[in-house]
């Protein structure tokens, strides 16, 4: 009997909420929206079940009457959805609920959302809710209450507050002269804040541009030093790197579905393995015969290119293939109200990273790289003692076109894959080499990052096209001061 | 002996027989436009489409030639032609929008609602000025950039690459609608030049001519300069550089002269360009046509005059069929011509043809 009855007691939220949902359903559009708002004011934990599915159209799972709703009572079921949201134990959950509340709330919610702003642990999620008490506090009737609420405005770096309190400073909306001169110190704080986010975001795209740029001049430089020859193909290796991305995701949606979400790891091997062999294909059959003749290589080697894109053309079409990002690379850590860092940039940056330091690894601590750097320093010298120079520059010719087709794999995460992909990105990796110099790795890596970075703050102030012209004419003026590059090998040959 | 026929005829054959042909050829293009002026039905009647065709291709002539001059013959290779031959052309084109536009603005400013021409459109409605223009544009630019360039003795693939970049950047500059050539459209629909029609035969006749005119100056020019003593000088620059600078030359100065020389032809070569084509826009600029320029110089012969010439002519006459008949595999043949020009034919065409008669 007591059993029973304890069933019963525990059913009860259960049956309020299906009467509350019967009584929803049978109600008229405009008391609805009054039963919303209602609700929106005084949430209850056990209505939450309902607001989910009212937001689907339906008051039960399984229920197959149709809610009949109009875009005002859909915001209205947002809203009082966020303030149902606001009492669950989930820390994200309540973070996205008072963002949600920073654009909708009610002033007759403002009483619920004092009491959660009260009781609020978690500092991300507290200052959310201030922000959204403060955007309903701006309508209050005393100025004290409204002096607060722009006062707490300035406190965060949020675009919406900047939007409010140029919607507060309007000749004719705030009667109140203090009030008034606060909106407008807030106002600077809060713009002041939003420079700091867009001048990091503007920095860290920088950063990634500069990574990307580094994965393509790295080998390059390589090449460059070793040789003394310009590969024009060079940018068609990072394309044939992310076609061999395109091709182990296609390959692996059809035979083992199961392992997508890792493709690209996989595909970086791949991408390796096919524009080495490419590259070093063509050191032997090509580049190999123009040794001593660098302008004739750099013709040679635009040849080579054109065949290739105009093969990948054929094969693949010219329209972009679908590369698409895997789970784990999507989304991104939001630092500042403002300021979103992808997860597959960030990736990237760690990537181009981790590629330097193997390479230099490499080149510094291996039998290959010293035979490597000996005949970049002295090819007859170093064939004199015995280093087979034909094989080393094969081996290096590898090594530079491997690593941009590892470039071409992080490449296909972030931009189009299309046959004229390497084109786009060639010439800014020439410069990279002429700024950074021939053969050290230290100078590609300040050069791609500072070209990156003076490319993405110039972009913003005077467009992206006078931006690159002024990084070429400064890239002319500083090669006045040091002809070869910021890091020079210092030597005393001369022809 | 397995050359083709026509190679050991003319090896056999010598210097007296090169002129014979040259003269031909040089009767031929001046009989060319007045053949066209014949009426529509007459048997030797030329129509326009190839007169506009050869007058194109010899436009490009004039263009290989100046980058042979600083590549035969200076060893700079230049991938930038394409931008000064671009200029002469957009300072041309200028006049003739204004022409087309009478008092009024050209069209794609009134498009982008603008009310007044920009200041560096200033005087373009007179034909002499967007003369001085064609020449000054490419001439000051190239100028600057080589001041600074052999300055600091950027050469090899160092000026090659710095050379690219800049007509990429004057590529992008003239893609933006702001800057006020016509954004990627550029300039055409031309109407009038000095006053007569621009697509009437009499006038396309006069342009081409003009344009056989300036191929032979600059070929005479070229020729003067080569056989003079600054020629020596250019080849020495291009050999060994530094001895010559131990020798007590300061080859800065010979570098600039021929750089911008260089530029000037190709401007002019640009400015005759425009009128006959009848459209400019910035693509002209594009690293890939100024590579191509490259192989017209390397599939003729570097060093010589006639090379160039030869070389335009062989692949814009290959291209105009190509294109047509096997549009797809172009770009193959073009790539495979410059692999195999430069492993096999160091010297180029004239370099084959040469062969024999100097064992």
């Amino acid at each position: 009997m007591l059993r029973l009855l304890l069933t019963l007691l525990l059913m009860l939220p259960l049956a309020s909420q299906a009467s509350e949902g019967e009584f929803f359903l049978s109600a008229k559009p405009a008391e609805q929206a009054r039963l919303l708002e209602g609700w929106a004011a005084q949430p209850d934990a056990a209505r939450l079940g309902l607001l989910e599915n009212l937001r689907q159209g339906r008051i039960a799972e399984g229920d197959t009457r149709k809610v009949r709703l109009n875009n005002r009572l859909r915001g209205l079921i947002d809203n009082a959805l966020a303030s149902h949201q606001l009492l669950s134990d989930n820390n994200d959950a309540r973070l996205a609920a008072a963002q949600q509340l920073q654009k909708s709330a009610q002033p007759a919610q403002m009483a619920f959302l004092d009491r959660r702003f009260a009781n609020e642990a978690d500092p991300a999620v507290h200052a959310a809710l201030g922000l959204a008490l403060a955007n309903l506090q701006l309508g209050a009737g005393e100025p004290a209450v409204r002096l607060a609420a722009v006062r707490l405005l300035g406190e965060t770096g949020d675009p919406v507050a900047r939007t409010r309190l140029e919607a507060l400073l309007q000749p004719g909306v705030e009667s109140d002269a203090g009030v008034r001169t606060a909106a407008e110190t807030s106002l600077a704080q809060v713009k002041r804040k939003l420079l700091v986010g867009e001048l990091l975001g503007q920095a860290f795209s920088g950063l990634s541009l500069g990574s990307i740029l580094l994965l393509a001049a790295l080998g390059l430089a390589i090449t460059f030093g070793l040789l003394g020859v310009i590969n024009m193909a060079h940018g068609e290796m990072l394309m044939l790197g992310a076609y061999s991305t395109y091709m182990v995701q296609v390959l692996l949606q059809r035979y083992a579905p199961g392992a997508i979400e890792f493709y690209p790891l996989i595909a970086l091997p791949v991408a390796f393995a096919v524009s080495a062999g490419v590259g070093m294909a063509l050191e032997r059959t090509v580049i190999r015969h123009l040794y001593g003749r660098p302008l004739e290589t750099l013709l040679a080697t635009w040849g080579i290119s054109l065949i290739l894109i105009q093969a990948i053309r054929l094969i693949f079409g010219a329209q972009n293939v679908e590369v698409s990002n895997p789970a784990w690379l999507s989304g991104g850590v939001q630092l500042l109200p403002n300021l979103v860092l992808p997860y597959n940039r960030l990736v990237i940056i760690g990537f181009a990273l981790a590629v330097v330091l193997l390479t230099w690894l490499l080149l510094n601590r291996t039998r290959l790289g010293l035979n490597v750097r000996a005949v970049t320093q002295n090819r007859n010298m170093a064939a004199c003692c015995g280093v087979s120079t034909g094989r080393v520059d094969m081996l290096a010719f590898g090594l530079g076109s491997g690593i941009a087709g590892l470039g071409g794999v992080a490449l296909s995460q972030v931009g189009n894959v299309g046959p004229d992909l390497g084109q786009s990105y060639i010439i800014d990796s020439f410069l990279v080499v002429v700024l950074g110099g021939v053969g050290q790795l230290a100078g590609s890596l300040w050069a791609a990052f500072g070209l990156g970075i003076a490319n993405k703050l110039l972009e913003p102030q005077i467009g992206a096209v006078l931006g690159k012209i002024l990084i070429l004419a400064l890239i002319i003026l500083f090669i006045q001061k040091r002809p070869q590059g910021l890091f020079a090998l210092k030597g005393r040959v001369i022809d | 002996m397995n050359q083709p026929l026509l190679v050991t005829a003319s090896q056999k054959a010598g210097p007296r027989l090169s002129l014979a042909i040259g003269t031909v050829v040089v009767l031929l293009l001046l009989a060319l436009p007045l053949l066209s002026l014949l009426p529509a039905d007459h048997a030797l009647q030329v129509s326009a489409y190839t007169l506009t065709l050869v007058g194109k291709i010899l436009c490009y002539a004039i263009v290989a030639l100046a980058l042979d001059l600083v590549w035969g013959y200076a060893g700079l290779l230049s991938l930038g032609h394409g931008l000064f031959f671009a200029l002469g052309g957009y300072a041309m084109g200028m006049y003739l929008m204004r022409q087309a536009a009478g008092d009024g603005l050209p069209g794609f400013m009134t498009f982008l609602s603008w009310t007044e021409l920009p200041w560096y459109w200033a005087g373009t409605q007179h034909f002499a000025w967007a003369l001085c223009l064609v020449v000054l544009a490419p001439g000051l630019l190239a100028l600057v950039f080589g001041f600074f360039a052999f300055r600091s003795r950027i050469k090899g693939v160092y000026f090659s690459i710095m050379t690219q970049a800049l007509t990429f950047a004057g590529m992008l500059l003239f893609f933006r609608n702001e800057t006020g050539f016509g954004g990627n459209n550029g300039f055409t629909s031309f109407r009038t030049i000095l006053g007569f029609d621009i697509a009437a035969q009499g006038t396309r006749a006069v342009l081409f001519l003009l344009t056989v005119g300036l191929l032979l100056a600059s070929l005479y020019l070229c020729w003067r300069l080569t056989t003079s003593k600054f020629g020596r000088l250019l080849t020495a620059v291009r050999d060994a550089e530094n001895r010559l600078m131990f020798c007590g030359y300061d080859p800065r100065g010979f570098k600039l002269l021929v750089w911008v020389l260089s530029a000037v032809l190709c401007g002019l070569a640009g400015a005759l360009y425009v009128p006959q084509v009848g459209i400019i826009n910035p693509s002209e600029m594009s690293p890939t046509n100024s590579i191509e320029a490259a192989v017209w110089v390397a599939l003729g012969g570097r060093g010589t005059l006639i090379g160039p010439l030869l070389g335009a002519g062989l692949v814009n006459g290959m291209k105009s069929w190509f294109t047509v008949a096997f549009p797809e595999y172009w770009l193959f043949f073009l790539g495979a011509l410059f692999i195999l020009v430069t492993l096999y034919l160091p010297k180029g065409v004239v370099g084959l043809l040469k062969k024999r008669s100097q064992p």
